[in-house]
């Protein structure tokens, strides 16, 4: 089975051929049915890998055919299976087919449904080749695939500027989190003289390097990081990004695409260990953002923000995972976060789409009656969220802050156990405004309706995935499936993990848990009994409200300040282009004109004067040629 | 022995005697001028499968003593830095008699098409001739249809552009003509026999005093950097682009400057290394300067065209950077980064004059919502807009890719490939920033009401794009081939500009 890997991806760039070429004309709705066999096949071609591997071949390497070879320099096109690729191939391809199954539903009315579809395809496509490189340049093809897809996207509706101008900020921030992946990869060449993973993790293994470079190496790495998986400073595309269809949302900026600047650095794990101090730099980052972005989320009134700036807070728990040395965890968490984040995307998508595109939660409220399946799922999500027991998202993230914290990191384990009550806190409100209490906009509560069953479907057997998941691969913490799958990698890593103590786990546990049932009673209370009101919450924090609200000003500090700067810039670079360079060059001919128009008096016509002329000439170069014959310019 | 490289000089030549008698007939001009840009492209492409990939040195040589007792002779042949150029030029050569015959151009047909067969000739030439002296006639050649090409054909202020085109080419190859004279005396041997052939002038450079190189290669430089061009020397680019017919930007953009990095690469760095040696910092500065100046340019122009060109600027700088780091990653890079942008760029404009020939307009501010009218035609400008902007697939990552690790193994002065390297790579993320705004503001939003009607892509206009778009896709996904053909041969020129025994010897 694994030798038919690159079948994988060919299915998705089969079905972005088919439906890009004959889709718009043609193929109509169909485009959405071959869209979604195509990545189904790809599904079941990933169960098979994913079962080989667990077999027991554990690297296996699947060349296709050289790519780019100049001197010494030289990469190809294969691939690395193993476990991290084989479980990152399970997740993607299959948390793609339920939701492109779910797309076909809610994508149904749009007349652009070949355009997504195609895009889609191609997405999935780049992703797979993102996970499967077997080194970094053929995962930058899919690296950058993707950062296109999303560009694509996002702006799919680029009739409205919102959608396109999110569009390209989210593609020129990537691209600046590029430029450290760029520098970072041709500096690890000049290193090891190599791109490939497994002849740089062996050269690692034999040889000392020095940690000064190494760190260039993985700091480069993890800016590209910040780009793509929207971390401190360069998260803000994120949000803006939910102006794309949601089930775009749900896949490519939460469930998959987001986390592969997590799967670089678990991937580059025995890199970011040799260099000590960047695993800290990771973890802090990690931290510091998962934080930030749930103060944001506190106050948001789009449903689809809340979610984004989620999405962004639980990026920054995976690295915090990756930082505190427990890539493991960090992956597992990663899987979770798929199921359950894409089905609050795709729940909340069922809500717009029950409303008729609205996204205010203000205007919502009791919906839970009209929409049974999209609010019990949603459930599900939220309290796996807010990491309640036994859904997923409470044996992936307790293990994070458990490592945190067994690996001596207090600090860090203090800002997770903070975020967890913030983040179960902000879910409730959430769930609360959309699902409890009155309808707010009674003529949006009268037309509201559940989704068709290809939506609905999709979401219960995400709801299943997140209910059990976390059990079935975490289970028992520290030592669960997950962790002995993905052992083999993380050894190679040269990471320790210690396995801690019962009791310490237990321990853990219960502080975690506490911290998530404080943040929803304080969220029941706030919104249930309005004790305290939430508006009286809001003025008597005055200041740090303002800050959440404005998003700490960084999008002011971004979209104004410096894009203006940069303008001001291309502006005087213009006028300099203008005045100097051209100036010059264009005073310069005129200065000639004005010369030849002196000159043209030599002109006479008189002939005798040309003879002089002539002779004059003739008797320089007499003088030249004798010269040159001394000997006098050399030779 | 063949005569394959005589061959595709003369075939255009010769497409000039029907053209001659059809010249009452337009329909029979376009046909002829068609044919024979067909023929020669075919022509090119079976050039390119007699030549046998891995051998570093000129191959299909053809030598005929012209005159004997000035030691000048007619001497072409191509390696594998030539190689790929010829049928590049063929081609677009080829796309623009084809597109200029649907309509664009209206008047003097016969006259067009006589200049653009001159053209070809001039710009096959420069691409096969070893002889110096034979490399400027063509060199020149070049300079007079394109003259006429914008003069003619060209916008408003066509006068003043081609002037200034004309005008600032000719200042940089007169001062390679007195270059050529100085190699002609200085290649004297003890019998006074001189040469202006190339292979004969690599084997006796040792003549070549270091002052000698020092100041000869600066009057080649000139030449090429302005052909390139290279920062400061830019300003006839975007005038003369914006004046010029569609057809003659795609051959401008996508042949002309070729033959300026060709220049440096076929005679500056095997000719001179010591030459090159000195004047090393200074063409690395301007070089990452164009990358970055070009692209923060581009970004506020107003005119599309303007836009292409002086993202032209920019993408040169590449070229110039790759070649002058003096590492075979980098000058792979660079001829490849030529290739890609003949291709990428002559599309870009090409798609430009389709648009501009369907709307009128050509200002970004009067643009906006075409793609929803028009999805061929996003489809095309899209992938080639994202070619341009080094998306890994497409074929411009490719030669930027080599480019830029070429220049991080620099280790030359001053600062070294370290400072240099990251540098040029922020170019990357600029051009990002002014085609991706570009393409918004062009393609995106609502539809105008006055452009609602006009329709998409003719059969023609694909036919002329749909290679270009093969083509850009095929390089980056499958370079190797193409890189086969270059490596060897650039392998030797880096090797004799790094000489170490010539560059102590020079120096002395």
């Amino acid at each position: 089975m694994i030798s038919l890997v690159w079948l994988i991806p060919a299915f998705p760039l089969a079905a972005f051929l088919i439906n890009g070429l004959f889709g718009r004309r043609w193929l109509g709705h169909w485009t959405g049915v071959i869209a979604s066999v195509a990545v189904g096949l790809s599904a079941l071609l990933s169960i098979g890998v994913f079962l080989e591997v667990l077999g027991g071949k554990q690297q296996t390497v699947v060349g296709l055919y050289r790519w780019i070879g100049v001197g010494d320099f030289s990469v190809n096109v294969a691939a690395l299976i193993d476990p991290l690729s084989a479980v990152m191939l399970l997740v993607v391809t299959v948390v793609s087919f339920l939701i492109f199954v779910y797309s076909n539903g809610y994508m149904a009315e749009d007349r652009g449904l070949w355009r997504f579809f195609t895009w889609m395809s191609l997405f999935v496509f780049a992703m797979l080749i993102l996970v499967m490189a077997d080194n970094y340049l053929l995962m930058f093809v899919g690296w950058e695939g993707v950062g296109l897809c999303s560009y694509l996207l996002i702006g799919f509706w680029f009739e409205r500027p919102e959608p396109y101008l999110a569009a390209k900020k989210a593609f020129v921030m990537n691209r600046i989190g590029d430029w450290g992946y760029t520098i970072g990869i041709i500096t690890i060449f000049l290193v090891f003289n190599s791109m490939n993973f497994l002849d740089i993790f062996n050269r690692l293994a034999t040889s000392s390097m020095a940690q000064g470079v190494l760190t260039i190496i993985c700091v480069a790495l993890f800016f590209g990081a910040t780009g793509k998986s929207a971390q401190l400073p360069l998260y803000s595309w994120l949000p803006d990004a939910m102006e794309g269809p949601t089930p775009v949302s749900a896949l490519i900026h939460a469930a998959t695409m987001v986390t592969s600047g997590v799967y670089l650095v678990a991937r580059s794990m025995p890199l970011f260990v040799a260099a000590g101090p960047s695993l800290e730099v990771v973890g802090v980052v990690g931290a510091v953002t998962a934080i930030f972005a749930a103060t944001i989320a506190l106050v948001q009134f789009d449903i689809k923000r809340v979610m984004a700036y989620s999405t962004v807070s639980q990026l920054g728990y995976m690295f915090l995972a990756l930082g505190v040395g427990a890539p493991a965890a960090a992956i597992f968490h990663l899987a979770t976060h798929a199921f359950f984040k894409a089905l609050l995307f795709l729940g909340s998508g069922s809500v717009i789409h029950g409303l008729s595109g609205e996204q205010d939660m203000r205007k919502m409220g009791g919906l839970r009656r009209r929409m049974p399946v999209t609010f019990w799922t949603m459930l599900i999500a939220g309290g796996a969220l807010a990491a309640l027991p036994p859904l997923a998202g409470f044996w992936s993230k307790d293990e994070i802050v458990a490592a945190a914290f067994v690996n001596g990191h207090f600090v860090l384990y203090a800002i997770g156990i903070i975020t967890a009550a913030l983040t179960a806190f902000y879910i409730t409100r959430a769930l609360w405004m959309t699902f409890y209490g009155e309808p707010s906009d009674h003529h949006l509560y009268d037309h509201a309706h559940e989704s068709p069953t290809v939506m609905t479907l999709p979401l219960v057997l995400l709801g299943v995935g997140t209910a059990v998941l976390g059990i079935a691969i975490g289970f028992p913490p520290e030592q669960g499936f997950i962790h002995r799958f993905l052992d083999p990698v993380v050894e190679a890593a040269g990471v320790a993990e210690h396995a801690p103590e019962l009791a310490t786990i237990l321990l853990l546990a219960v502080v975690s848990v506490a911290a998530g049932v404080v943040g929803i009673g304080i969220g029941v209370l706030m919104y249930v009994r309005h004790r305290p009101d939430p508006a009286a919450v809001a003025r008597a924090a005055g200041p740090l409200y303002r800050l959440f609200v404005n998003k700490y000003y960084i999008d002011e500090l971004y979209d104004h300040r410096i894009v203006e700067a940069a303008r001001a810039i291309a502006g005087a670079s213009w006028a300099f282009d203008i005045h100097i360079i051209d100036g010059l060059a264009n005073r310069l001919g005129w200065a000639l004109a004005m010369g030849g128009q002196g000159l043209r008096r030599v002109q006479t016509g008189v002939v005798g004067n040309y003879a002089l002329t002539i002779m004059a000439g003739l008797l320089l170069m007499l003088v030249a040629y004798g010269g040159y014959a001394a000997g006098i310019f050399g030779r | 022995m063949t005569h394959l490289l005589s061959l595709l000089v003369v075939i255009p030549v010769a497409g000039l005697i029907p053209l001659f008698i059809f010249r009452r007939d337009d329909a029979a001009a376009k046909q002829v001028a068609i044919t024979t840009t067909a023929v020669e492209l075919a022509v090119s492409i079976w050039m390119l499968t007699q030549f046998k990939v891995g051998e570093p040195g000129f191959q299909l040589i053809e030598r005929v003593d012209w005159l004997p007792s000035l030691g000048i002779s007619y001497l072409v042949g191509v390696d594998g830095i030539s190689v790929l150029l010829v049928p590049m030029t063929t081609l677009l050569t080829f796309i623009s008699v084809l597109y200029s015959s649907g309509g664009a151009i209206k008047t003097r047909i016969t006259e067009y098409m006589t200049a653009f067969l001159l053209l070809e000739v001039g710009m096959v030439g420069v691409f096969v001739a070893l002889d110096l002296f034979l490399f400027y006639i063509f060199f020149e050649l070049m300079l007079v249809p394109m003259y006429l090409i914008i003069g003619i054909w060209g916008g408003p202020r066509r006068i003043y552009a081609t002037l200034k085109f004309v005008l600032f080419t000719l200042a940089g190859s007169l001062v390679m003509l007195v270059g050529i004279v100085a190699v002609y005396i200085a290649s004297a041997d003890a019998s006074g026999s001189r040469t202006l052939s190339l292979p004969d002038l690599i084997e006796l450079r040792g003549r070549f005093s270091a002052d000698f190189q020092f100041w000869v290669f600066l009057a080649f430089a000139l030449a090429f950097a302005i052909k390139l061009p290279m920062i400061p020397f830019h300003t006839w680019l975007p005038d003369a682009h914006v004046e010029a017919p569609t057809a003659g930007s795609i051959v401008l953009a996508g042949v002309l400057l070729k033959a300026g990095g060709y220049g440096f690469l076929r005679f500056g760095l095997p000719l001179f290394p010591f030459g090159v040696q000195a004047w090393l910092p200074l063409l690395i500065l301007l070089s990452v300067v164009a990358i970055l100046y070009g692209a923060i340019v581009s970004a506020v122009q107003k005119d599309l065209k303007k836009l292409v060109a002086y993202s032209s600027v920019a993408h040169m700088g590449f070229v110039t950077l790759g070649i002058f780091v003096l590492n075979p990653q980098g000058g792979v890079g660079a001829v490849l980064q030529m290739l890609n942008h003949g291709f990428v760029t002559g599309a870009l404009f090409l798609l430009v004059g389709i648009q501009y020939e369907k709307t009128h307009r050509r200002m970004i501010a009067d643009l906006g919502g075409l793609a929803n009218m028009w999805p061929l035609f996003t489809t095309f400008f899209g992938v080639f807009v994202l070619a341009s902007l080094g998306l890994p697939g497409l074929n411009g990552f490719v030669g930027e890719f080599l480019v830029l690790l070429g220049t991080f193994k620099f280790p030359g002065v001053p600062l070294g490939g370290l400072f240099w390297g990251p540098l040029a790579a922020i170019g990357v993320i600029l051009a990002a920033v002014y085609l991706l705004w570009m393409f918004q503001r062009v393609m995106y939003g609502p539809v105008r009401e006055a452009y609602r009607a006009l329709p998409d892509l003719s059969r023609l206009e694909i036919a002329c794009a749909l290679p270009l778009l093969l083509l850009t896709v095929l390089l980056g996904v499958l370079p190797q081939p193409f890189i086969a053909y270059i490596e060897p041969s650039l392998d030797r020129v880096v090797r004799l500009a790094t000489d170490p025994a010539f560059t102590v010897l020079a120096s002395r």
